[in-house]
């Protein structure tokens, strides 16, 4: 099938950068949407042009590398589904797909549609983490944890950090992140134990980078490649609120 | 009082002054409607429960205070609320695909908001600011329903028709998005909170429409 593209490109990031209309033929809908922005970025080089810049690492949608906005929709149009992991068979021939980076104050564009996402980065330092002593592999019996909660905390856990919720949000608030970040440790005994500061330093960090306030829109969720849902924004909201409160 | 200062800075705690704020504005609705509800049964009732609510004066105004200090609390914070907002989401998208992510309610809530105000505002310096000028003979009830600013007039009640459907649209997502802010939407009150959110963005507004539409058009057609 032939697909239009109209590609964000910017040089650096201060550059200005603009839209720019490229033509691809001959794809096949078995082909990933980055195959078919290789096959492109192949055409542009053998033309002597700039590649376009994309981030992507595993293409197996786990490790949270990949995100770009197709016609609107971080990661496309698909749910539960991210970049890398989108297939062509997803659009129809003579299809235009808008592509753009994501789009926040706190997710300047580098290079095309590669954004810098050290902010997410900063965020984990502040508290993403155990800091007391666990010892060694305890048995897995010795620490008994509810079922509920050890599922809770998986889910929680699945978030990889791409950042499409931070994209897609009108207020470009990173909760939806932070929310799962921070459930996942309050779920678990040994990540109990810090739950009230790093609550505290993981909402300070959020908002020292500029990220706005979340409005439940629900856009993020909806977006989420990892479905990750509102409830923890809730769980973030009523942690920090019991320790900046009680 | 370091960690308040904190507290009502951080993102966090605007949305939680915003969700406090906008609910005890709830529970003023809902009494106010009730007072309302007054006008259905005649002149000599509804003048008789406003002069009764006159007699403790000092009381009403505390009450007004209160009010207005809410009210206030919730549109500074809905101002900053979004321009720090605006201010995170610094560039759009060439494709804006809001309504297929999000609710029109959720993503109007300062607009809907901005009319309501206006609306308040308007309703103060007529209705309210009339009130307070009524002594021993004058009828409260001639004001409401009177051609000068009351449902007599049909720009008025027109207005007040709009802005009370609005209002009832910024609480479809207000309501319960406050019990999302505290932490407690997916709690064992969710049921009780779905059917509360129903009352308040849907039958409390109908209300206050309804004796807009009586008064104002229907009553007068019949
Ligand atoms: C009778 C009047 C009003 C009532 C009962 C009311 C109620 C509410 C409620 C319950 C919320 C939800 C809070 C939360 O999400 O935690 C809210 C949010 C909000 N209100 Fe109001 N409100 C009223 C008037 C206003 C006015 C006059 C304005 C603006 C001038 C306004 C602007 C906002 C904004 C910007 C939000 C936050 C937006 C968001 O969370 O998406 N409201 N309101
Ligand atoms: S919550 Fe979802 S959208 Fe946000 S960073 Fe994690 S995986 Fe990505
Ligand atoms: S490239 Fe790893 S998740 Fe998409």
């Amino acid at each position: 099938m032939q697909i239009n593209l109209k590609v964000w490109r910017q040089e650096n990031r201060q550059a200005i950068g603009g839209y720019k209309n490229y033509s691809v033929s001959d794809v096949s809908e078995h082909m990933s949407f980055f195959e078919m922005l290789d096959k492109l970025n192949n055409e542009l080089v053998r033309k002597g042009e700039d590649p376009i810049a994309f981030d992507h690492d595993c293409r197996e949608g786990i490790c949270g590398s990949c995100g770009v906005t197709i016609n609107g929709r971080a990661h496309g149009p698909l749910r539960g589904v991210t970049s890398c992991q989108l297939h062509m068979r997803s659009f129809k021939d003579g299809d235009t797909l808008v592509v753009e980076p994501w789009r926040a104050a706190s997710f300047p564009v580098i290079k095309d549609l590669v954004v810098d996402r050290k902010s997410f980065d900063r965020i984990m330092e502040s508290g993403g983490y155990v800091s007391i002593n666990t010892g060694g592999t305890p048995d897995a019996n010795a620490i008994p944890i509810p079922k509920i909660d050890a599922d809770a905390a998986f889910d929680s856990a699945t978030c990889i950090g791409c950042g499409a919720c931070v994209a897609i949000c009108k207020n470009s608030a990173a909760m939806l992140f932070v929310g799962a970040k921070v459930t996942q440790f309050t779920k678990l005994p040994q990540g109990k134990v810090e739950r009230r500061e790093r609550v505290k330093n993981m909402v300070a960090q959020m908002d020292a980078e500029g990220f706005g306030s979340c409005t439940n829109t629900g856009a993020c969720e909806a977006e989420c490649p990892k479905e990750i849902s509102l409830t923890n924004i809730a769980t973030l909201n009523k942690e920090y609120l019991k320790a900046s409160l009680c | 009082m370091n960690w308040l200062t904190t507290f009502m800075n951080s993102s966090i705690g605007k949305k939680f002054t915003m969700g406090t704020s906008g609910l005890l504005l709830c529970l003023f609705i809902a009494q106010h409607l009730v007072g309302n509800m007054m006008l259905f049964g005649g002149e000599a009732l509804f003048n008789s429960y406003v002069a009764t609510l006159s007699a403790f004066k000092p009381l009403v105004r505390i009450i007004e205070v209160i009010i207005s200090i809410i009210f206030l609390s919730h549109i500074i914070s809905g101002i900053r609320l979004t321009l720090d907002n605006k201010r995170a989401n610094s560039s759009s998208y060439n494709v804006n695909t809001g309504s297929e992510t999000s609710s029109f309610s959720s993503r109007t809530m300062a607009i809907t908001g901005s009319v309501v105000f206006i609306f308040v505002i308007m309703h103060l310096s007529t209705i309210w600011y009339r009130f307070q000028l009524v002594h021993g003979s004058g009828s409260y009830y001639d004001i409401i329903l009177g051609d000068a600013v009351g449902f007599g007039n049909p720009i008025y009640a027109a207005f007040y028709v709009v802005a009370m459907i609005l209002m009832g649209v910024h609480l479809k997502h207000g309501f319960q998005s406050a019990f999302q802010t505290f932490g407690v939407s997916d709690s064992r009150y969710k049921g009780l909170i779905e059917k509360m959110s129903m009352i308040f963005w849907l039958v409390i507004p109908a209300g206050f429409t309804w004796i807009a539409l009586w008064f104002g058009f229907i009553a007068e057609a019949i």
